[in-house]
Order: C-alpha cells, then structure tokens, then sequence
C-alpha cells in the first residue's frame, strides 16, 4: 500500500514548498484578513447605521457573498477587476492585474461580508446602555463607537475573528484554479512534474493540519483568557 | 467599458453539439443540486452520530468523535478532494484502484464522498451543540422512566436537538451546496464548470457568471423557503 512511498521527494521539494508556496499562503491570508476585518468593520456599521439606504445597501452585498460559492465569486474577480481598474483610472482598454493582485481583491472583498457579521454580533453584544451613556456624556457617533463600543465588541469577537482567520487560510488553498503558486499549489506542481501525487498530497494535507489544529488550540486558549466575567 | 453585452447568446447553441448555451448551464444546475443532495445525505447521517457520540458519557467515543472533527475541519476542502480523487486510488490494492479509477462519473461518486465527509465534521459539531443545549433534566427524565440510552437519544434527545438546529443545519446545508463548486478542480461538471466552459467557449464571460449567480441566489432562497416551511411543519404545538 505504501510500498512505493518515497519521502525523498517531499524533502527536496521543501525549500520550494515553503519559500515559495507557504510565502505566498501567508501573505496572501495576512492581507486579505486584515484588508477583510477593516472593510467588514465598515459594513458592519453600515448596516447598523440605520440610515436607510446604507443598511440595505450593505445588507445586500453580505447576503449576496454569502450566497455565492468563493470560486465563483474568484472568476468572477479574475475577469471582472481588469475592467473595474480600467474603469477607475479611466483607462480606454482593460488593465493588466497580475493574478496576485486579483486574488488578494477577492479574498478581502469576500471575506469582509463573512467579517462584517461577526463585527456585527460583537457590536449588538455590547448593551445599549453603553452608548447611551457615551451619548449622554457628549461624545460623537464617532467617538462613542472608537472609544467605547468598538474596544469592547474587538475584544469579546477576538476568537471569533481569528477562527475566521484560520477558514480563510485554508480557503486560500482555492487560488489553485487560478493557477497561482501558493501552498497547494506549489505541492500540486511538484506533484504533477515527479508524478508524485500520493507523497506530496498527503504532506500538504499534514501540514494544513499540523497548522490550523495548532492555530485552533491557541485561539482556544486565548478565549479562556480573554473572556470578560459577567 | 468597452465590453460587448449580448443576452440573447444563452440562445445559442453551445460547441458541445446538443442544446444551446441555457441547456449547459442548467445541466451544471443539475449536477449541483445532485450532488449538494446526496452529499447531504452522507453528512447528515455521518454527522449525527459522531455529534451524538461527543455527548456520550463514554471516553472512547468522545475521543474518536473528537478527533473526526478536528481531522475533516483542519485540512482544506481542496486539499480533501484531492485525496479522495488521486490518492485514495493509490492506496488501495492495485486491482480495486484501477476500478475506481475507470468507473464512471468518479468526479461525481468523489465528490459526493469527499463533500459528505467534510460536511458531517460540521453537522455533527452542530448536533453536538444542540444535545449540550437540552436541558439534563430530559435525558435523566428518559433514562429514569427506564428507556435506554438508545431510546433516550431517539425518542427524546434527538427530536427536540433537531428542531432547534434547523437553522444552523440550513446553513450547513447551504455551505455544503456552494461547496460544491470546489469539485470541478476535479471535473465535476456542476453549475461554476459550467459557467466557466461557457466563457472560454463564447467570451462572453459576465453573461455566464451572471446567470451562474443568479442560479445560485435562486438556490438560496429556495432552500432557505424550504426550511421555514420545515420548520412550521414540525414545530411542537404550544412549543416555544
């Protein structure tokens, strides 16, 4: 069953596997966390504006992220932000984007609507009363959410966040049907050129999981540690 | 923007020689809602013992349900796939590798099982939830009138943990459907293949992933006005 398994091939490969595609992994999931976090923040008060037009605006786009298969909306990206550049800079021809760029588009814009629902419930979870009592005291909308709403909502959705954090790493894995060199990508290369396929899946599997269990565990004690007694 | 919109090419036939360019992209539909069906079938099965094993007073079986889920939820769907599709064949003995290989629809018939897989770790962290949200007093109740452990979990814990998971089953449910789309890595030609095969044949590219998106928004609310229906259906009268 394993007779042929040849652990020589993962170890050659590793440079590139890790320099390559792991660097890649993680700063495409850097990015689109944050660039997601900041942009589903903005959402999330939006549609908690309560302004009519803006709520149904942003509720409309969450939902429908939220509807829509990630490789889809990646195609979708793929073809349509060489035109959105083009439109913006008020260029004639579609621009060149580099697969890069357009991924890094569409994970942050995808993950901001799957973001903005967890800012969402964090900011519903802070009482009323408190930005009543932010009001009364004078402060601004403005104040009273980066002051006082907003520091409290961040920090009971932490793990929250950072459990999304570790879905969007794997769903990175994904930029594979835009053949682009990332983890996966990287092993499926490898994979295709040595006619490896066994060897190299499984080690990308072992680490995929090596990495998030662990991600997991921690996320796990920081929440016991971060929690707020009631 | 200097693309060319043309709505009526979903009239045209396509290259693949039967049916016009709709023809194509509801067959993908089709393949979609087939294989989000038996995949569902798999995972709520699946998911729901090994849910129901992690609320069992027995060490083993937590253990083992525990380790399922953190097993299937930690390593990409993708990465899933592609072991069920290339590697499992492998490792089986050469004669029934070679079968599996050559057998028809295997995009289909992996999908079906890697999706089921993956999705009852989900399901069965939900049910697991669920259980845990019943009051003690029901299963002490049950056990105490002299069911069994069994029939405590079937007659008593099992209906009243299902009714108040519909709606996070409906949205594993949903997940689980647009997952679907992640089979066409390995030539599942479902409703996003299709979409795309109609871009690279015709470039008309927002045509095709317009229509794709709007099949699977009316997917969504179709399934979401399914489970309302359900849950009217099976609400416990004068419940809550």
């Amino acid at each position: 069953m394993f007779g042929h398994f040849d652990l020589s091939v993962i170890v050659d490969a590793l440079p590139y596997l890790f320099a390559e595609g792991m660097v890649f992994t993680l700063t495409l999931t850097a990015l689109a966390a944050s660039g997601g976090i900041v942009l589903g923040t903005g959402l999330a008060l939006l549609r908690l504006s309560g302004v009519p037009g803006l709520t149904h605006a942003a509720k409309f786009y969450v939902e429908l992220m939220r509807a829509l298969p990630l490789v889809l909306v990646i195609f979708w990206f793929y073809f349509l932000v060489p035109y959105l550049g083009a439109w913006a800079i008020g260029a004639a021809t579609p621009i060149q984007v580099g697969a890069f760029a357009s991924a890094l588009v569409t994970f942050t814009l995808f993950e901001a609507a799957y973001f903005s629902e967890i800012v969402r419930a964090g900011i519903q979870s802070i009482p009323k009363g408190q930005s009543a009592a932010a009001r009364a005291l004078g402060m601004s909308y403005a104040q009273t959410m980066r002051l006082v709403v907003l520091p409290q909502a961040f920090r009971n959705m932490l793990p929250l966040l950072l459990t999304q954090t570790i879905v969007l790493f794997q769903d990175t894995s994904l930029v594979y049907v835009l053949s682009l060199t990332d983890f996966l990508g990287a092993a499926s290369k490898v994979a295709q050129r040595d006619g490896r396929l066994v060897e190299m899946y499984l080690f990308a599997a072992l680490v995929y999981f090596a990495v998030c269990f662990a991600a997991s565990l921690l996320v796990r004690r920081l929440q016991a540690r971060t929690a707020i007694v009631r | 923007m200097n693309y060319t919109w043309n709505w009526g090419i979903f009239l045209e036939p396509s290259p693949e020689g039967a049916g016009t360019y709709a023809d194509m992209l509801l067959s993908g539909l089709a393949w979609t809602v087939l294989t989000a069906l038996c995949s569902w079938v798999i995972a709520f099965t699946l998911g729901s013992v090994v849910g129901v094993m992690r609320t069992l007073p027995s060490r083993t079986a937590n253990a083992v349900g525990a380790a399922y889920v953190e097993g299937f939820r930690n390593v990409p769907l993708l990465v899933q796939m592609f072991l069920w599709y290339f590697v499992l064949p492998e490792l089986l003995p050469a004669r029934l590798g070679s079968a599996v290989k050559q057998m028809p629809d295997a995009p289909f018939y992996t999908a079906v099982l890697c999706l089921g897989f993956f999705t009852a770790a989900r399901v069965a962290e939900q049910v697991r939830a669920g259980i845990r949200a019943l009051p003690r007093g029901q299963a002490q109740a049950g056990l105490a009138l002299g069911l069994t452990w069994g029939q405590t979990y079937r007659a008593v814990l099992l209906p009243n943990a299902y009714r108040i998971l519909l709606p996070p089953l409906t949205s594993e449910f949903l997940n689980n459907l647009k997952n679907t789309s992640v089979a066409l890595t390995i030539g599942l030609l479902e409703l996003t293949a299709r979409a795309r095969s109609m871009q690279e044949f015709s470039f008309h590219v927002f045509e095709a992933f317009t229509a794709a998106t709007l099949l699977y928004v009316a997917l969504n609310l179709v399934v979401i006005a399914g489970a309302t229906l359900l849950e009217r259906r099976v609400a416990v009268p004068g419940g809550r």
